[in-house]
């Protein structure tokens, strides 16, 4: 992104001239206060916002110029764990984690779902119902979902903003090892606990968003 | 080309509609009231629209029945005091047989008068016993036939005998029948038209039940097509398989009519006659079809108002 800027509704800029690259094959934290505009930063990561000003490339398409089905394949390349989980209440977690391939046409491979959900720790859950879950495992679900079609990008909006600290890290290992495996991670969170414990097992680059501009954080985290 | 209708991608949606489970029919949750209210109004319509295509097939045979009688013969009246009715039968009947473009003139024999009048005066009356007019059957064969010269001869030659043409009382009973037909296409077609609304107002009110739903598939890079898809398969079906129902009470109510007959004129008439009786099966493939492009209609135009 260069120099994004964004406003909700015509209002005042919540982000200005924000200029960042993801580094590919790279761990990123997005950490600052609430409400300073990390869920923001990443919806425009997926088009779910388009900014106000600036201009936002993803794997050389400008955002602002792409086409509702060129927002979906976009959509298809950028797995995304949301705060709120998103789920289809009425399908059970096996088919919610396969919605992604089912939505792009593509034929389930029951293997690699069993693999993935064992991955998550989600093979006994098949077939609960997302309502039934703790927040750990739809979280950790949810993350099963934004891998499934093999993203080039993940974000994840604060994976862990509702989890003790065991089922944080439980999950942050699998962010850790998905990033070990070639895919960039982007996380958002306002845990520095836990951006230090990630930051002791892998390389990250932690990014800080305050008062709408966005600066690589200091040698303290 | 209009937006709701490009991308139009028919052999796929022909196989999702033929193909049974699988995600793609359950990513929209089941919606009790709405797939009720349009299995019951596809139900409903089809079955009316079996009455609306009954009604304008018969009245279409009747139109075309009553215009070929129409000009398909004339009937000459012979009526003279009772010593010279058979003279005055012959006078005609000579007129008649020298009339460029008329066939050969054929005398209704007694009993064939009395199966006319059966219906008025019973089967029992003695109708040697009346002063009964003799009746002359006159085919028009050549389209020389020309009744005001045929009814001036008859004037000057057999004064007896009067020319009726059927034609004052016969035109406005086809014409009638032929605006009885269009009645009844416009109702299939208002029936067509009502059918889709409804359907449109069903799928609408099932968009706007489902918008977590639309908005989750959305995130997972769902396109607007396969989203509208899982509903256009949805109430397409629902369409088809309400129409199905209401088609076969709608046939099974006509084939309890009575038989058609000659006494029962057009009333025992209202029904399906042979190839007819097939017509009706469209009807389902036609609700499929409203129920197709009203969803799918619907379902883009929702979808695309909101990003």
């Amino acid at each position: 992104m260069r120099d994004v800027g964004f406003g909700y509704h015509g209002g005042a800029e919540l982000l200005s001239n924000m200029t960042l690259t993801l580094q590919p094959g790279m761990f990123h934290f997005l950490t600052g206060p609430s409400g300073s505009g990390k869920t923001t930063l990443l919806r425009l990561c997926y088009a779910d916002l388009l900014p106000t000003s600036g201009q936002m490339v993803a794997f050389g398409e400008d955002l602002r110029q792409l086409t509702r089905d060129g927002i979906a394949d976009l959509r298809r390349r950028v797995g995304v764990v949301h705060q709120d989980t998103q789920f289809l209440d009425h399908l059970p977690v096996a088919e919610n984690v396969a919605l992604p391939l089912s939505v792009s046409g593509q034929p389930v491979d029951m293997e690699a779902l069993r693999d993935l959900l064992g991955w998550v720790g989600l093979t006994h859950h098949a077939r609960a119902m997302p309502p039934s879950l703790s927040g750990g495992e739809r979280q950790r679900a949810a993350l099963a979902r934004a891998v499934i079609l093999s993203p080039d990008l993940v974000l994840a909006d604060e994976p862990t903003g509702n989890l003790d600290w065991d089922m944080s890290v439980r999950l942050m290992q699998l962010l850790i090892e998905l990033n070990k495996s070639g895919k960039t991670v982007l996380v958002a969170t306002h845990d520095l606990n836990l951006i230090r414990a990630t930051k002791a097992q892998v390389a990250a680059r932690v990014l800080r968003i305050a008062n709408g501009t966005l600066n690589l954080a200091g040698a303290d985290l | 080309m209009r937006a709701d209708f490009r991308g139009l991608n028919l052999r796929a949606l022909w196989q999702g509609l033929m193909r049974d489970g699988g995600s793609g029919d359950r990513i929209v949750p089941p919606t009790g009231f709405t797939a009720h209210l349009t299995l019951f109004s596809a139900g409903a319509m089809a079955f009316l629209a079996v009455f609306a295509l009954a009604l304008a097939l018969a009245t279409g045979r009747l139109a075309d029945r009553w215009a070929s009688e129409l000009a398909g013969s004339v009937t000459v009246r012979v009526s003279a005091p009772s010593g010279e009715q058979d003279a005055a039968t012959r006078a005609a009947m000579q007129v008649l047989s020298t009339t460029p473009g008329a066939g050969q003139p054929r005398l209704l024999p007694a009993d064939e008068v009395a199966g006319l009048l059966a219906p008025w005066f019973g089967p029992d009356m003695p109708v040697d016993a009346l002063p009964v007019p003799s009746l002359i059957d006159l085919p028009i064969a050549g389209e020389d036939f020309d009744a005001e010269g045929l009814r001036l001869r008859l004037e000057a030659e057999a004064p007896a005998a009067t020319l009726d043409d059927h034609t004052e009382w016969r035109r406005p009973l086809v014409t009638a029948a032929n605006r009885l037909r269009m009645l009844g296409i416009v109702s299939l077609l208002l029936i067509a038209a009502a059918s889709a609304s409804m359907i449109t107002l069903a799928a609408k009110a099932a968009l706007a039940a489902n918008g977590q739903v639309i908005r989750v598939l959305r995130l997972i890079g769902a396109r607007d097509i396969t989203i509208a898809t899982a509903f256009v398969r949805r109430f397409t079906k629902r369409a088809a398989v309400g129409a199905t129902v209401g088609t076969l009470c709608g046939m099974a109510g006509i084939a309890m009519l009575p038989g058609m007959n000659a006494a029962g004129g057009f009333l025992t008439g209202l029904g399906f006659q042979g190839w007819g009786w097939l017509l009706p099966l469209l009807i389902p493939v036609v609700a499929a079809a409203v129920g197709f492009f009203a969803t799918r209609w619907a379902a883009l135009k929702m979808l695309g108002a909101v990003r």
